[in-house]
């Protein structure tokens, strides 16, 4: 039976691989190809679906508009949950418990919930369609996270080091970006990447917060796909390209992912 | 760890609660605010009680899909984390296989929600995908947009393609904070595989575990872009969860006292869920 124990992992793995590899197949055909013929492999390979992309504005803005509040995001994100983070790990305080789980129930709400109310919310403030309005909104789910990834990480530190630091007569301040920030950040460097994967893959709120300026990608997707018939060639290379970020950011972090997955906490 | 006593460190909070009271409470109050009135539009209301409320918790409508959503959670749960944990035990747990096994199962958890359903449907769409025309020549009738036993079984099956390595990468996180001392001793004793697993991996996943189905519950609960894009919610409403049809309700008919309504009874079945499960998992915490 250990002989075979391999083939368990791989057949899920070439499971997880074929709708991917079958998205990039459809990236490399043309449109007629896809719907008339049906074959494992491009058979008149082409690359005018990428072409299109990055010629055209409206394709490559939606990129760089996902990206940029997806960084706003796990910026604010982060700079907001470390010292919350450490008051949790280090104090007790009125209403600890009681905050702690208000923060999670905002992780559970679901965003169907919100839609609308963050829609009259924030054209309300004048915020409708900006990168700074998604970025926001998606602090909602991520910084709970954030708070709660950074606290299993934080309490993993001994307090004796904080109590050496200020005995060497070091100041909070000092202590806590001199010291404390670099003893933590294999786990600041997951929390961000948590925070930009969930920041990256969400839509519905992205969606009803934007109308043209801040457009993310997959809006402009799922608006080709219903206005200019079914251009699936397009759409397909649309796909395999919002792929890359994530695979890069994977890689990065490939070493701490399995530790980062279980919040510090095992 | 012994935590001293400090109000002061609610000052180091305080970021964090403006930040997620501006983006909860407000809105929250305003799904309060709908699910008690009568919108005529140009900002006029009038007062109807609790009349959504009842409306909701009667309705046909309101029923069939929170039935719906709880047979999707419950399958996808009894499929992913069985299969998750099966997963991560015959993972390697040395050399080069490790990071090649994360990065390529980490892969789907880091595709946009939506491009996940669309890549799902020309995967499965009967004549030009790969599952769907690989189904329907070798003798299934299988056609996901027209029958709803396809459409549920394309749902769950994407779902566990999209989740199941979050259940992987958790379980494969506990199971490596086990020492080796641990197998020995269970070796000496000449313990079966089962017994091993029982007795020793079991346990010390249970953390991640409850983490897990926690996780998997709150996500699968709100699940809507997916199976909106995919399948639409259809055919007809057969896959049409909680989400789906709230934002049918809300956006697309624009029945913002009911779809309040439904929001808040939605929230609070979530919460209620969750808390219990927290609770659990700070119990387990506090024993160990």
């Amino acid at each position: 039976m250990k002989k075979y124990k391999w083939l368990v992992p791989t057949l899920y793995i070439i499971f997880l691989m074929l709708p991917i590899y079958w998205l990039i197949n459809m990236s490399f055909k043309t449109t007629t190809e896809i719907i008339n013929t049906y074959s494992l492999w491009p058979q008149k390979f082409t690359l005018e679906n990428y072409v299109k992309i990055f010629t055209d504005s409206t394709w490559y803005m939606g990129y760089v508009n996902s990206i940029t509040y997806t960084v706003f995001n796990t910026v604010i994100s982060v700079a907001a949950a470390l010292p919350a983070a450490y008051a949790f790990s280090r104090y007790k305080f009125l209403g600890d418990k009681h905050l702690f789980f208000w923060l999670l129930t905002n992780r559970m709400a679901p965003p169907a919930v919100f839609a609308l109310p963050f829609f009259q919310f924030y054209s309300s403030v004048n915020l409708f369609d900006t990168h700074i309005a998604v970025a926001l909104s998606h602090c909602l789910f991520n910084i709970p996270l954030a708070v709660w990834i950074l606290e299993g990480f934080m309490s993993a530190v001994p307090k004796e080091l904080d109590e050496t630091a200020y005995v060497d007569g070091y100041s909070f301040g000092r202590f806590f970006f001199k010291i404390f920030v670099p003893t933590i950040a294999a786990g600041i460097g997951i929390t961000m990447f948590f925070c930009f994967m969930f920041s990256w893959v969400e839509l519905l709120l992205a969606k009803t917060l934007t109308a043209t300026a801040a457009k993310p990608i997959a809006a402009t997707m799922t608006r080709t796909a219903s206005t200019s018939g079914y251009e699936l060639g397009l759409l397909a290379a649309a796909g395999t390209l919002t792929i890359i970020p994530g695979a890069i950011v994977i890689y990065f972090v490939k070493n701490y992912i399995a530790k980062g997955f279980a919040m510090g906490r095992v | 760890m012994n935590k001293t006593i400090n109000q002061k460190a609610w000052y180091f909070v305080i970021p964090v609660f403006v930040l997620v009271a501006f983006n909860a409470a407000i809105p929250l109050m305003t799904v309060v605010n709908y699910s008690f009135q009568e919108t005529f539009g140009n900002n006029v209301f009038a007062w109807e009680g609790t009349r959504w409320f009842k409306q909701i918790l009667l309705s046909e409508r309101f029923h069939a899909s929170l039935g719906r959503q709880f047979a999707f959670t419950f399958i996808i749960l009894l499929i992913q984390i069985p299969l998750g944990i099966a997963i991560a035990l015959t993972m390697p747990k040395k050399g080069w296989g490790v990071p090649v096994c994360l990065i390529l199962m980490s892969m789907p958890l880091l595709i946009p929600w939506n491009v996940v359903g669309a890549m799902w449907n020309i995967f499965a769409l009967p004549d030009i995908g790969f599952l769907g025309h690989t189904l329907n020549s070798v003798g299934f009738d299988y056609n996901f947009t027209q029958q709803p036993g396809d459409a549920w079984f394309t749902t769950i099956l994407m779902d566990v393609w999209h989740w199941t390595s979050l259940v992987v990468l958790l379980s494969y996180a506990g199971l490596n904070s086990i020492q080796p001392a641990y197998y020995q001793a269970a070796e000496i004793d000449g313990a079966s595989r089962w017994a091993t697993f029982r007795y020793i991996e079991l346990p010390k996943m249970k953390k991640v575990l409850t983490l897990a189905i926690l996780l998997r519950f709150m996500d699968s609960f709100m699940i809507y872009t997916e199976p909106f894009v995919l399948t639409g919610g259809g055919p007809g409403n057969t896959t049409a969860f909680l989400s789906i049809d709230l934002v049918k309700m809300a956006l697309g008919q624009f029945d913002l006292g009911p779809a309040a309504a439904m929001s808040l009874i939605y929230f609070f079945i979530v919460l209620l869920v969750c808390w219990i499960f927290y609770n659990l998992m700070m119990k387990n915490e506090a024993k160990s």
